[in-house]
């Protein structure tokens, strides 16, 4: 009786399980179920790749031990990791997978048979997944560093375009010299694998400012891509099926997240944001206007709406429970509090609506862009807490600016803007804001976190 | 030309359908996605990207007992695999158990 049939058929139904799961996963009601469906089918093809008819010697020990490893460290980062550092946490898992593509890849270059014909799919998947692993894994390790603070924004290649384009020539070079030696050269494939490594890393390097998100999706596309080169390796449906879905559905939420910031993908992979901004605006000699604390307590008491607006800078703080902490004690006044939640507010699409649902803030008070600008015009006081780039007006009239084009909350429209800021350094984008030089602005300098524990004590006592 | 020919035999081509028709898939399962799960649905696919798990376990398992090479690459592989499916899975349960008491609007 031959099993691989019977195999083949169970690998199909986890498949379905995936799918199913991914569906789930795209909608508000049902994401939490599509998860763990997801996980479900998950489990299941290990399972089945564990019992799978072999020829080797299985070496179970081995596997189950690199399992408990693996599988224990996962669970323990994902349980310790605060909902603030959870940008880098997807982007560090996302290497770890490439890694696995790309070890797969050299493994299997060791184990082709000797006399292997080179010019065959064998080789050429075997490159492939080897090639988008080292992407993925160096690349990933960029952006975790990037999103963290260990490297900074102006760490970059010189002439960064030149240098991605002749490494992409070198890869293709090598590929092709690979596969046209009369038998395995592994010198080259270790030149390949070192250059598929450097050329992660030229990738991400120039990219920075806002822009992360958008390298995180789309890094996650090119681990699913790998996944599905180690399964051509094998032949195996379940790779290929789970590589792809991600590599597709990645290129999807990426073109998604493009959009939200009006740029095009091209655009935000050799747009150079980070390294280009600075200077527009800074030889100006303008004037900020400071409040108090007491004195924006009382001027929030009575008004009658107030719409909050989050950035990266109140996850840095931790400031998400103290903030929802003052919106009770405003609502409690009878003043309406909103959330103005940027589709790419923080460091990740959803960034801040993730933060704010983890201090109990209600769903139905974050608006989106379109809705939170239609109401700043009836807002009394806007509070911008730790937000930069995506309230700056320069998006709108600065043609010179690096984030020219991309949709911002137009704050300015509301009737008094208060903005919590540690310093006057700039965002993340590295362009300076006009906002803060408005007439409607007002700044609190200091950490947000203790500005707003402040300004709670305010309202109480006001 | 031969060459390509040979490339071009019947299991190929199977899985070239294979991939062009579930990248078509890929593409149409997320369609219009709020915001707010754009994070969770990243993560949740970074975790089922982790299915290259099942490459290493097939590695590991076709090699020999003492191809100590193979081996450590693939229990390697399998660890950082396994760290990529179960944190991103537990990552993106415990971001959705957040939402799940709240009110919904859409």
């Amino acid at each position: 009786m031959d099993y691989s049939n019977i195999i083949d058929l169970l690998y199909l139904v986890s498949i379905i399980v995936f799918i199913i799961g991914l569906k789930g996963l795209s909608h508000p009601e049902s994401a939490r179920k599509g998860n763990q469906v997801a996980a479900l089918g998950m489990g299941m093809a290990i399972v089945i790749s564990l019992f799978a008819p072999e020829t080797g010697d299985n070496n179970y020990l081995w596997i189950i031990g690199a399992m408990l490893v693996g599988g224990g460290i996962g669970l323990t980062s994902a349980k310790k990791v605060a909902m603030t550092k959870m940008p880098e946490m997807v982007s560090l898992f996302n290497g770890l997978g490439g890694a696995c593509a790309m070890l797969i890849g050299i493994a299997e270059f060791g184990n082709l048979p000797a006399g292997t014909e080179m010019m065959s799919g064998a080789v050429l998947t075997n490159i492939f997944a080897m090639f988008v692993g080292a992407v993925s894994l160096t690349g990933s390790l960029v952006a975790y560093g990037k999103l963290n603070g260990s490297l900074r924004d102006n760490f970059t290649l010189p002439a960064p375009q030149l240098i991605n384009i002749t490494s992409l020539i070198g890869i293709i070079a090598l590929s092709v010299m690979i596969m046209t030696q009369p038998e395995l050269n592994m010198a080259l494939v270790y030149a390949l694998l070192g250059l598929s490594l450097f050329y992660g890393i030229a990738f991400v390097t120039p990219i920075g400012g806002g822009d992360m998100p958008v390298v995180i999706s789309l890094l996650n596309s090119v681990t699913g891509i790998g996944a599905t080169g180690a399964g051509l390796i094998y032949g195996n449906n379940i790779m290929i099926i789970g590589g792809i879905l991600v590599g597709a559905s990645g290129i999807i939420l990426t073109v998604m997240m493009c959009e939200a910031m009006n740029r095009s993908l091209i655009n935000v992979l050799v747009g150079n944001l980070g390294a280009s901004g600075g200077g527009s605006g800074s030889d100006r000699e303008e004037i900020v206007k400071e409040v108090n604390v007491s004195d924006l307590a009382i001027q929030l008491k009575y008004a009658d709406k107030v719409t909050i607006v989050p950035g990266y800078g109140l996850a840095v703080a931790q400031a998400q429970h103290i903030c929802h902490e003052i919106e009770n004690a405003l609502e409690d006044e009878g003043v309406e509090v909103r959330y103005a939640i940027h589709p790419v507010a923080g460091r990740m699409p959803g960034h801040m609506n993730v933060l704010l649902a983890e201090s109990d803030v209600s769903y139905d008070k974050l608006l989106e862009l379109e809705p939170a600008n239609d109401s700043f015009p009836s807002t009394d006081v806007v509070l911008v807490i730790g937000a930069n780039d995506v309230v700056n007006p320069s998006a709108k009239d600065d043609t010179s600016s690096p984030i020219y084009g991309m949709p911002i909350l137009d704050v300015e429209m509301a009737k008094n803007v208060v903005v919590f800021k540690r310093g006057m350094s700039t965002g993340y984008a590295g362009v300076q804001n006009p906002l803060f030089f408005g007439d409607k602005t007002k700044m609190l300098f200091g950490d947000a976190k203790a500005s707003l524990g402040k300004l709670k004590d305010e309202i109480a006592n006001a | 030309m031969e060459q390509i020919i040979n490339f071009l035999d019947d299991n190929t081509l199977a899985m070239l359908s294979l991939l062009v028709l579930s990248s078509f898939l890929g593409m149409e399962i997320i369609g219009k996605v709020p915001t707010v799960l754009h994070t969770p649905l990243m993560s949740g696919a970074n975790a089922i990207s982790g299915v290259v798990v099942i490459g290493a376990i097939i590695l590991i398992r076709r090699a020999d007992a003492t191809d100590y090479l193979t081996l450590v690459l693939g229990f390697i592989g399998i660890a950082l695999a396994m760290i990529n499916v179960v944190g991103g899975f537990a990552v993106t349960n415990r971001m959705l158990d957040m939402f799940k008491k709240k009110e919904r609007k859409n």
